[in-house]
């Protein structure tokens, strides 16, 4: 009797397939459903971000940063005008930086929400998506108030910020803060303390300090497994040093940390914003920049803390109006690259778990 | 009284008024004639079912999740449904060229089948179970068997990796959760000596079996659950793992069916539930027997709607740990406590 070879089962999903948020394509080996190899394949959303800024002004690329991580693009424009501010040498209004941070905390609010919304989506917990999705049309709402879009925001501007936001705009950002507590405690009821729930999350996909360090993960990704690293503590950019707020660290190392510890991040950047409410002075909002901006020949490279890993902005400058060259690091990009190697030996259910906890923005990835 | 005991036989009112327009009220034309009737409104109430529970599981969905769900359509959306139905059978169909073709198209009508199958044997009241049969329970259990085959046909005929996958969910999880199913109804049938449901349901007169049986009814609820393929144990069409498992690559009304097919195991079960633990057609209060029956059905469905809109999907080791580890030595516990009792209960009473 002779005996035949068994072969593994080849899948392609992706990039049309519910769980692949946006257009990423993963090629799995299954035997029966255990993963034995997998093999990311990214670029559906290539739009040659890059490239494209060659041919722009540096006012004319602030919208394109909008379109990297579409989830939190206060922190898009942020890191790019920002580092556009270090190669002139600008110095910004004090109101102006406030404003930026209150934004930015907005965003990686929602953001977070987003990744609690989808992860709890990518294990079919439908209710729990629409609880912190409806939470996260508030801050589209402050946004759309303030700038007239409620996604793509474009309210930085190299040397400030494009407007003052309403007067409606405070008592609606300060009934959210008073309500995210609730918030946080209605996502702990539905999602986080459901025991199928965490059946689903804890001890899946470990990725060990060691690995996180060696991939150069950054961002809750990387907080989540032991490290104690964040570039708002590390390297203080914009008024970061003003505020008193703690870094968040988990040490379980597996899928459950890595979502949770975002509603952790959510409890800090409420206390920032509150901080940063209380001590906005008054002001201009915009400094005096030149009408055509023209920085010195020179290069620079500028990182923040986005809400999915460090994102950072690398700039030549040849002393025309446009740059020479552009390069993003992208956060998620880089926090990918760890999917092969944590999704060994598991599930093809637990993959599409452990890809949602990375919360990759494909706009950021592909670029 | 007797205006509410005339709705309550308004059925067997209207059926042997049909029977006494034959000569003779007991001939072979008269039963076949009545078997045809039957069988068309086990098909309605298949059909009506799948209708008015595919609307109210999306009102329920929106009620879960904060949104108002369907409300466009007609009052508050009621047309919803029938607006979704038209707008199926226009739709092409679709065989993909690799496909099994026969497999492929058969294994819709199969799971179509069976609700209808199941169904016949309930009673809605009292007298009024379309076909009775001493064997109902274990004639219930042998039909919904063999959706599991339905299922692996669906996905192996459509030459689809994602179906085949879920074509093997499907059959893992349901024969595993068809063993604890079976037991968890073996206590009732100790109790009244009988696989016939009529019978069951009348020993139900003063206490119905939940409180005697509180484990087996929970045992089961979730065994059903997963029997049917409902969250949270939809494995088989799990749409972020496995697309839509075997329904993947199925259009228009084929789709359709698999739908229908759905929603209609869903009644059987909590049909079944209803009759053998909630006691049936009979009730506390003076309402018809067959609105009894139907409220009691309903209840379970909206239990089973708020478990899938709220919990995330189990893992597929937990769910055979779940079936393998907890649920089955609960049930033989359950059957064996039920013997223990029946002893006891003799040996005091001296029966």
């Amino acid at each position: 009797m002779t005996i035949k070879e068994t072969e593994e089962l080849l899948l392609n999903m992706g990039p049309q397939h519910p769980s692949m948020h946006g257009l990423f394509r993963m090629v799995v080996n299954l035997e029966g459903e255990t993963v034995t190899k997998l093999e990311p394949k990214m670029g559906y959303l290539h739009r040659g971000i890059e490239k494209l800024a060659e041919s722009r002004t540096y006012s004319q690329f602030i919208p394109y940063t909008d379109r990297l991580d579409y989830l939190a693009s206060p922190h898009n424009n942020w890191a790019y005008v920002q580092t556009v501010e270090k190669l002139m040498g600008l110095e910004i209004p004090e109101r102006a930086e406030y404003l930026r941070v209150i934004f930015g905390e907005l965003a990686r609010i929602a953001s977070h929400q987003v990744c609690i919304a989808s992860t709890a989506l990518d294990m079919a917990g439908w209710s729990a998506w629409s609880y912190a999705f409806r939470d996260r049309e508030r801050i589209c709402d402050m946004y759309e108030m303030t700038a007239g879009s409620r996604l793509t925001v474009n309210n930085m501007r190299i040397g400030g910020m494009s407007n003052e936001p309403p007067a409606e705009f405070w008592p609606a950002l300060k009934s959210f803060l008073d309500d995210t507590p609730e918030m946080l405690e209605e996502y702990n009821g539905i999602f986080f303390g459901n025991e199928i729930a965490q059946g689903r999350l804890k001890s899946v996909g470990i990725l060990s300090k060691e690995l996180a360090e060696n991939l150069s993960i950054t961002g809750p990704c990387l907080r989540a497994s032991g490290v104690n690293f964040d570039v708002r503590k590390a390297e203080p950019y914009s008024i970061y040093d003003r505020f008193d707020f703690n870094v968040p660290v988990r040490y379980g190392c597996d899928s459950y940390d890595r979502t949770i510890i975002r509603m952790d991040e959510i409890v800090e950047s409420v206390k920032i914003i509150k901080q940063a409410v209380r001590d906005i002075p008054e002001g201009p909002i915009m400094a005096k920049v030149p009408k055509v901006i023209k920085p010195p020949v020179g290069e620079v490279y500028h990182r923040v803390e986005n809400p999915k890993g460090e994102l950072g902005f690398y700039i030549v400058s040849d002393g025309t109006t446009k740059p020479a060259r552009l390069r993003i690091r992208a956060g998620t990009f880089i926090n990918l690259q760890m999917l092969p190697i944590v999704s060994l030996g598991w599930k093809i259910q637990d993959v599409v778990a452990i890809f949602a906890t990375l919360d990759a923005v494909l706009g950021e990835v592909d670029k | 009284m007797d205006a509410l005991n005339t709705i309550n036989n308004v059925f067997l009112i209207i059926a042997a008024a049909i029977r006494s327009l034959f000569a003779d009220p007991h001939s072979v034309w008269a039963n076949l004639t009545m078997d045809v009737i039957d069988f068309i409104i086990v098909v309605i109430i298949v059909v009506l079912a799948a209708l008015i529970l595919i609307l109210l599981e999306r009102k329920v969905a929106g009620w879960t999740s904060q949104r108002p769900g369907p409300n466009r359509l007609g009052p508050r959306g009621w047309f919803q449904t029938i607006a979704d139905a038209l707008k199926l059978m226009g739709k092409e169909d679709i065989t993909p060229s690799g496909a099994d073709k026969f497999i492929f198209k058969v294994a819709p009508m199969i799971i179509f089948s069976l609700p209808m199958m199941t169904l016949a044997v309930i009673p809605y009241g009292k007298g009024m179970a379309p076909i009775n049969i001493d064997l109902g329970i274990f004639y219930f259990l042998a039909i919904s068997a063999i959706s599991t085959v339905a299922f692996i046909m669906a996905g192996w005929g459509s030459n689809n990796k994602y179906s085949l996958l879920g074509g093997m969910r499907a059959v893992a999880q349901m024969i595993s959760y068809e063993i604890p199913l079976l037991f968890s109804l073996l206590g009732v049938v100790m109790i009244t000596q009988s696989f016939n449901l009529g019978v069951i349901v009348e020993a139900q007169r003063t206490v119905p079996f939940i409180l005697i049986q509180p484990l087996a009814f929970v045992i089961y609820i979730i065994a059903g659950l997963a029997e049917v393929n409902r969250a949270p144990f939809d494995l088989v069409e799990a749409d972020q793992e496995v697309v839509a498992g075997p329904f993947t690559e199925y259009t228009g009304l084929r789709w359709g069916l698999f739908f229908l097919g759905e929603y209609g195991n869903m009644t059987a079960v909590s049909a079944l539930a209803a009759t053998v633990f909630l006691g049936g057609w009979q009730g506390p209060a003076p309402i018809p027997g067959w609105v009894w029956f139907w409220m009691k059905v309903g209840i379970i469905i909206f239990f089973m709607m708020w478990a899938r809109w709220t919990f995330p999907r189990i893992r597929i080791d937990h769910l055979m740990h779940l079936a393998w580890k907890v649920l089955l030595p609960l049930s033989i516990l359950n059957i064996f406590l039920t013997g223990l009792g029946i002893y006891i209960y003799r040996l005091v009473m001296g029966g």
